[in-house]
């Protein structure tokens, strides 16, 4: 009778536990029945022309692309304006992980607002995907599992400029750097990059941010006789840096270039191709790459009216990705999607021989790209010689002990 | 640290350039305060939407009327542009800073502040915020060597155009009749008013005239800065500070100050360009310590 009673509660609770498992895996599959994908960026602010709503319209293209549906659940899409603050970010990210059923948020033109809500994004266990975030401190000390930096970080655009100009006999270089966190980690990013392969920094100015005249800093530099000078700023003062060095003659010859350490291709049309001609840089995509870039930027530009900036595109190939990655792995579950993307290659219209690190870096190729002369330009947003591809492991970062991650191996 | 009388002049003489801006701004805020007492936040806004005026001369009028080579050159602009500038700034001070001139200050300056934001707003939604940018004209490009330097021809202009101004403003309002109208409209508009004076209408002009400064000093930095919504905003916080440490109100303090902040701050950028900004608050506050009113500010 003993024996009898006990193997059916044996019984029983094997049943009990197999079917748990089997809802489980039923419910499991897509939490709350719909994948929600979050862009959260500037919508009003200094970096609303490279990130903005074309990121959102970005998201959508993907989302199109796969059908609307992932697993037989509905994707949508949500957009919200962080305004640059981190504060405003973590709200927003709260609210959209505990009420708005948001399973991902990507984007992250700001890197404060991006470290905050990766936090949050961890404790709630969903996934954010930096396209726009280029901090290093997001893949070394900050990094998360459920976070990967979709397109470069600030080491990867350095080095892949300094090492391309290093490589043209070009060694002696002159720093012009927005004086906060951002310029110092770009300057010493590529002062690390140019010191390591045997050039020489003759000296730094570090301007104000944001800055307004920049002759001083661009005549000093001039002066000190460097055959670079490298700017690591961004946005408006990168831009009234070469506008102003045009004005006065600087980097106009072949002994002396001006290489902007971030630059995207909103900058170049705001600067106009004139002011801009002749510079080297690096940017991970440009949309008259090849075939498959211009058919995704066509469809871009049917949207938007522009031509997508490497941020936007990233985008799409984040989304896309993590849609894949989903329907790869059979859930939404955080943990089990990232380690399905970490084991695919990515290979789509923005990256090429892409993967996805322990630590979130996404390691793929990157283009080193010279601006055209007016003349060379046949049409609107062309605006660069491909000059060549940069493959990931040369510029991206080694991993970093910072992460806990990469200590697993 | 090393350096040759060379770089010292050529600092300098940018420092001067900056400067001029500087003397223009503050003095249209200094007009403004001086006669209206109204803290005019919206300046710098004023100031982007003359360049953003120019630029849109420059380079989008014509497409937009169907005549793609019509455009507005600089010399135009640089009339015209100030020109309507200033009658928005007198359509403001009709329509709405008027209710406020029984109030205290502070609601001047919201209300300023509030129209600036949605100005800057309202171009950011249009135009974006990278910015456009604006050639000078042809006659003014290129540099001239200077012996010390080779200096864009173009900002050569810029000084000798803003000190003229700066000049004829200085003149028009401290020894002309039609000055001292304005000054004693501010000590006892009543008693103006009785002797058969439009006060009224003298005001709005005079902010429009004010207004008209920034728009000037808008057009005259459009070849230099990139044209973008936050031009303005960004510079204002400094031209605040320059008419703070020459004495609120004063014309000839907000134009010395101006052009001497200018200089200070070309040389901190030559010895210590991370203290540029902040250099010209340190003398505000030493100004304020020492001079409570301002330097060419009188005592009350």
């Amino acid at each position: 009778m003993r024996r009898h009673w006990l193997g059916y509660t044996l019984r029983v609770s094997l049943c009990a536990l197999a079917a748990t498992s089997a809802l489980a895996a039923e419910a499991g599959k897509i939490s709350d029945g719909v994948v929600k994908v979050g862009i959260l960026n500037d919508l009003s602010g200094i970096y609303s022309d490279f990130t903005g709503k074309g990121s959102a319209a970005a998201a959508q293209i993907a989302i199109d692309e796969m059908g609307g549906k992932v697993l037989g659940a509905p994707v949508e899409l949500v957009a919200a304006d962080h305004q640059n603050k981190p504060d405003i970010a973590a709200n927003l990210a709260r609210e959209w992980f505990d009420q708005g059923k948001v399973d991902m948020i990507a984007d992250f033109p700001t890197s404060s607002t991006a470290l905050a809500v990766m936090e949050i994004a961890k404790q709630k266990s969903r996934v954010t995907m930096l396209s726009a975030g280029v901090a290093m401190a997001a893949i070394n000390e900050k990094c998360s599992p459920l976070n990967a930096q979709w397109m470069v970080n600030t080491y990867a655009l350095a080095a892949g400029t300094a090492k391309a100009l290093l490589a043209t006999g070009r060694k002696s270089w002159y720093f012009v750097t927005a004086d906060y966190t951002f310029g110092h980690s770009l300057e010493k990013d590529a002062s690390a990059v140019v010191e390591a392969e045997g050039g020489k920094v003759l000296g730094v100015s570090r301007h104000p941010f944001p800055g307004g005249d920049f002759s001083s800093f661009m005549l000093k530099a001039q002066s000190s006789g460097a055959q670079v000078i490298a700017l690591a700023n961004a946005g408006s003062d990168t831009i009234n840096a070469i506008k102003q060095a045009a004005e006065y003659g600087i980097g106009r010859s072949d002994k002396q270039v001006i290489a902007p350490l971030l630059t995207y291709i909103t900058d170049v049309k705001s600067l106009g191709l004139a002011k801009a001609q002749d510079m080297y840089l690096t940017e991970a995509f440009y949309w008259d790459y090849d075939e498959r870039s211009r058919a995704f930027s066509e469809k871009y530009f049917a949207k938007m009216k522009r031509m997508p900036s490497a941020s936007q595109a990233a985008v799409y190939s984040a989304t896309l990705n993590y849609l894949k990655a989903i329907e790869k792995a059979g859930t939404d579950e955080a943990g089990a999607v990232m380690s399905t993307l970490r084991g695919m290659t990515i290979d789509d219209a923005v990256i090429r021989n892409g993967h996805l690190r322990a630590d979130g870096a996404l390691v793929h190729d990157m283009l080193l790209l010279q601006v055209k002369k007016p003349s060379e330009s046949k049409r609107d947003w062309d605006f660069y010689n491909v000059r060549s591809v940069l493959k990931g492991e040369d510029v991206f970062p080694k991993p970093s002990d910072a992460c806990p991650l990469n200590a697993k191996g | 640290m090393d350096i040759t009388l060379q770089a010292f002049m050529a600092q300098l003489t940018i420092g001067l350039i900056g400067g001029c801006f500087y003397a223009m701004l503050s003095m249209g805020l200094a007009i403004i305060f001086g006669l209206l007492n109204i803290i005019n936040f919206t300046h710098g806004a004023q100031f982007m939407m003359a360049a953003f005026l120019a630029w849109i001369g420059l380079t989008q009028i014509g497409p937009w009327l169907g005549y793609p080579d019509f455009q507005i050159n600089f010399w135009v602009a640089l009339v015209i542009a100030p020109l309507i500038v200033g009658v928005f700034g007198m359509a403001i001070e009709r329509t709405l800073l008027r209710r406020l001139y029984h109030l205290d200050h502070l609601y001047g300056l919201l209300l300023t502040f509030g129209v600036a934001l949605v100005m800057e707003g309202g171009f950011r939604y249009v135009f974006g915020v990278s910015g456009q940018g604006y050639e000078p004209p042809e006659i003014l490009q290129g540099p001239v060597d200077l012996g010390f330097m080779l200096l864009p021809k173009y900002r050569i202009f810029v000084v000798v155009a803003s000190l003229l101004i700066c000049f004829g403003t200085w003149y028009l309002f401290e020894r002309t009749k039609l000055g001292a109208y304005l000054r004693a409209g501010t000590e006892n508009p009543r008693l103006l008013q009785s002797f058969g004076i439009n006060v009224p209408v003298m005001i709005t002009l005079t902010y429009g005239f004010g207004v008209a400064l920034a728009g000037i000093a808008g057009v005259l930095a459009a070849p230099i800065m990139q044209v973008t919504p936050l031009m303005g905003g960004n510079l204002l916080n400094i031209v605040f500070a320059v008419v703070v440490i020459g004495g609120l109100g004063s014309i000839l303090g907000s134009m010395m100050t101006g052009l001497a902040l200018g200089l200070i701050e070309g040389l901190t950028k030559v010895i210590y360009p991370e203290a540029s900004t902040v250099v010209v608050f340190v003398i505000m506050a030493l100004a304020l310590l020492v001079r409570p009113a301002g330097l060419f500010g009188r005592e009350v």
